[in-house]
């Protein structure tokens, strides 16, 4: 009994600590949005906010940064994120080349500067 | 064979879909973020399965890397559940931005239940780009199959990187999950057409950092709100003014 409680315990976590919580808000979004209108002003507004907080959460992932990529120094991180952000813009708003850019900066400055 | 039709009807769009997520740079994005997720789950003792079906469930990178990373570090359930909800915030909006483009097409209330769960990041940006050229009776199975293409990919190279990284260098492990932030700061500022949205990403960008740096609580939810509610503000305002 125990070791099946052992075996099945992270996918209980899975359920209420991941999906559970995550999942609540796409039910909500589909229960309140009903009615709502494409570019009517509420639609405006959460989309701002969800952008904002996507921003906030890219900003936070470079800056507060875990694991293998922590041991890549902040200046580097911050760098390659610019760096790739430039390119983006310059070369005709390309995701491909704002991540290959941006990609290639880290891997640079980690190198050099790295531990 | 009336019946026929309309049952293959809704088949084209769907692969249509598949074809649209598989040819599109999120794949290769989606590839990279879950060759990293799929390191993360290695190092911190999760199964392999066990990210297979959190990528089904829970389908956000954001929320997974918090769920396995606090989970992984034995972090609270309570505390770990806390953190996913208030980075999934962002789904709500998202949802309701989605349904508009959406409803036209579907028959039945359930029928939008599949689009609800497959919103996130990347099916989202591209959704609310392709949908509004197409008739409104291909969006739904489009939308599908656009989903099942990048939870395919998703899923795959979770495996891939789970299985990867044991032999994966600190540098490229760094890079992997540098592939995610990089993506995510792109695509964004390339959906943001509005001024109110690049008000929104540009405050977002300075704000989550900050409430991070100075331990604010609910860190994400005031990033959003704040964030937002300015952009919009501002945006409001010009319009009074003009």
């Amino acid at each position: 009994m125990s070791a099946v409680w052992t075996e099945l315990w992270p996918y209980l976590m899975l359920i209420l600590a991941g999906f559970l919580p995550n999942e609540i808000w796409r039910v909500f979004g589909l229960v309140l949005a009903r009615g709502l209108n494409e570019g009517s002003e509420l639609v405006l507004l959460s989309r701002a906010v969800a952008t904002a907080i996507i921003a906030g959460v890219v900003a936070k992932l470079i800056v507060f940064s875990s694991g293998a990529l922590d041991s890549i120094p902040l200046a580097v991180r911050l760098t390659a994120a610019g760096g790739g952000f430039v390119a983006f813009f310059l070369v005709r708003r390309s995701v491909f080349v704002g991540v290959l850019v941006g990609e290639v900066v880290l891997l640079a400055g980690g190198f050099l500067f790295g531990p | 064979m009336p019946g026929f039709t309309d049952r293959s009807a809704p088949l084209h769009p769907f692969f249509a879909g598949v074809t649209s997520a598989c040819t599109s740079v999120f794949s290769l994005v989606l590839a990279g973020t879950y060759i990293g997720l799929g390191a993360l789950a290695h190092d911190f003792g999760f199964a392999s399965w066990w990210l297979a079906l959190s990528t089904v469930l829970v389908w956000a990178a954001p929320a997974q890397v918090i769920l396995l990373s606090s989970l992984g570090t034995g972090g609270a359930l309570i505390e770990t559940a806390i953190a996913v909800t208030l980075t999934a915030i962002r789904l709500f909006p998202m949802v309701v931005a989605l349904l508009p483009l959406i409803r036209g097409g579907a028959r039945r209330f359930r029928d939008l239940l599949l689009p609800t769960h497959f919103t996130s990041a990347s099916m989202w940006v591209e959704s609310l780009r392709l949908l509004p050229r197409m008739p409104p009776e291909r969006r739904i199975p489009f939308c599908n199959g656009l989903s099942v293409g990048y939870m395919g990919t998703a899923v795959v190279f979770g495996f891939v990187g789970y299985y990867l990284a044991a032999g994966l260098p600190p540098l490229l492990a760094g890079a992997l999950l540098f592939l995610t932030p990089m993506s995510f700061l792109v695509s964004t500022a390339r959906n943001s057409r509005a001024l109110v949205d690049r008000i929104a990403f540009g405050l977002g960008l300075v704000i989550g950092p900050l409430l991070t740096w100075y331990h604010v609580q609910l860190d994400l939810m005031w990033t959003g709100i704040g964030g937002g509610v300015i952009a919009y503000g501002i945006h409001r305002l010009r319009r009074i003014a003009s």
